[in-house]
């Protein structure tokens, strides 16, 4: 197994640990947000996107990473804007509540 | 690997664990998303600028136009057709992890150049994030009511999963033992079957039950992440995809806890509901 590989597994395996502690204990209220945040999250894979378009040559896989870079940018910005958009709702809601 | 980007990927990485930290409390939650977005844009710049060798004129339009594209739809949605959205944005990058695993073993193959863990982890991604993509969009179909919102459940629907899945695993081994532009075509094939599997696992369930598939599916997602990482040696994909594979699945079960019922009785249970509701 190479060296790169072993140092990359483990990455892997602290991210994993570090991505169940954090959403241990959390309010259900905030189950849909989180969800819509961490959608947004991974549309990390715009960089992988760009990678690809700067490594291919053939018109197909130009066409492939073009298509990459558009879906993850759709992911990315839509992700993040409708998360935003749902926790605004939120803050108002609980703006709301002690005038009532 | 050039120093500023491996730099870049690190504040990034600390700015997403950061982000969602804050979002586990409401008065915190809109300031950690707004860091958990600088984190992106801090590994988009540093992107750009170490892999600038690319097409800047299609890329750019990819870019300008998958951003107005996702801001337009985000903000012209009504509120409560928010989980579609996600539904849809998550498909989306279920499908750019798929492309970016297809470009990427098209490419090693056409030159004949793959290992093994690099076929295993661009294989792994294609098949999690084509079920992503069509299972998402189905989950989208559903919650619009473009598509019946009730289960769809036909006889035998168990076993044909279990026997797509086989046929792809099969499939996925032959060509992670040949690799090589003969493989193209079997990959197309492939492809269909993760495809097919994503639609079969989301039509079975129900409008109400939606919600935690959709974060089923987001788990998906960015475990297809973490294997591109794998496959391109990218740090921060792995660590943003690990995060939210692993906080996808604890959200899903958390989720479905809320709704008083096991997942798998959410993903698998409208079969035994059928057979109830005709009985």
């Amino acid at each position: 197994m190479p060296h790169s590989l072993l140092t990359e597994i483990y990455i892997f395996v602290l991210a994993v640990f570090v991505g169940f502690q954090l959403i241990s204990k959390v309010p259900s209220v905030l189950h849909t947000p989180l969800m819509s945040a961490t959608n947004a999250i991974h549309g990390i894979i715009l960089v992988g996107a760009i990678a690809l378009a700067a490594t291919v040559k053939g018109p197909l896989d130009v066409g492939i990473s073009v298509a990459a870079v558009f879906l993850a940018t759709l992911n990315v910005v839509g992700g993040y804007v409708v998360t935003d958009r749902i926790l605004g709702m939120f803050k108002k809601k609980s703006a709301e509540r002690p005038t009532e | 690997m050039d120093m500023l980007l491996q730099v870049g990927y690190l504040i990034t990485a600390i700015l997403f664990i950061m982000g969602v930290m804050r979002l586990r409390s409401p008065a915190t939650a809109k300031s950690g998303n707004l860091i958990a977005a600088s984190g992106m844009v801090v590994a988009f710049v540093v992107t750009l600028v170490q892999y600038h060798s690319f097409s800047w004129l299609w890329i750019g339009l990819a870019l300008i136009l998958g951003a107005i594209v996702g801001s337009y739809a985000a903000l012209k949605v009504r509120m409560t057709a928010m989980p579609q959205m996600v539904a849809l944005f998550n498909g989306m990058g279920g499908g750019a992890a798929a492309l970016v695993s297809i470009g990427e073993l098209h490419s090693q193959w056409s030159v004949g150049v793959s290992s093994a863990a690099a076929s295993i982890a661009a294989l792994l991604t294609v098949l999690i994030g084509s079920i992503s993509f069509t299972g998402s969009l189905l989950a989208f179909a559903k919650l619009q009511e473009w598509v019946r919102g009730r289960p769809i459940t036909f006889g035998g629907q168990k076993l044909l999963n279990g026997l797509l899945l086989a046929v792809a695993l099969v499939l996925g081994i032959m060509m992670i033992v040949s690799g090589g532009p003969h493989a193209l075509p079997w990959l197309g094939v492939y492809i269909v079957l993760a495809a097919l599997l994503g639609l079969l696992l989301v039509l079975p369930i129900g409008g109400a039950d939606m919600p935690v598939v959709i974060s089923l599916l987001n788990a998906f997602t960015g475990l297809a992440a973490a294997a591109t990482g794998f496959l391109m040696s990218n740090n921060v994909l792995i660590i943003a995809g690990a995060l939210v594979g692993a906080s996808g699945t604890i959200l899903t079960q958390q989720m479905s806890r809320a709704m008083n019922r096991p997942i798998h009785n959410i993903v698998f249970g409208a079969f035994g509901q059928v057979a109830a509701g005709a009985g």
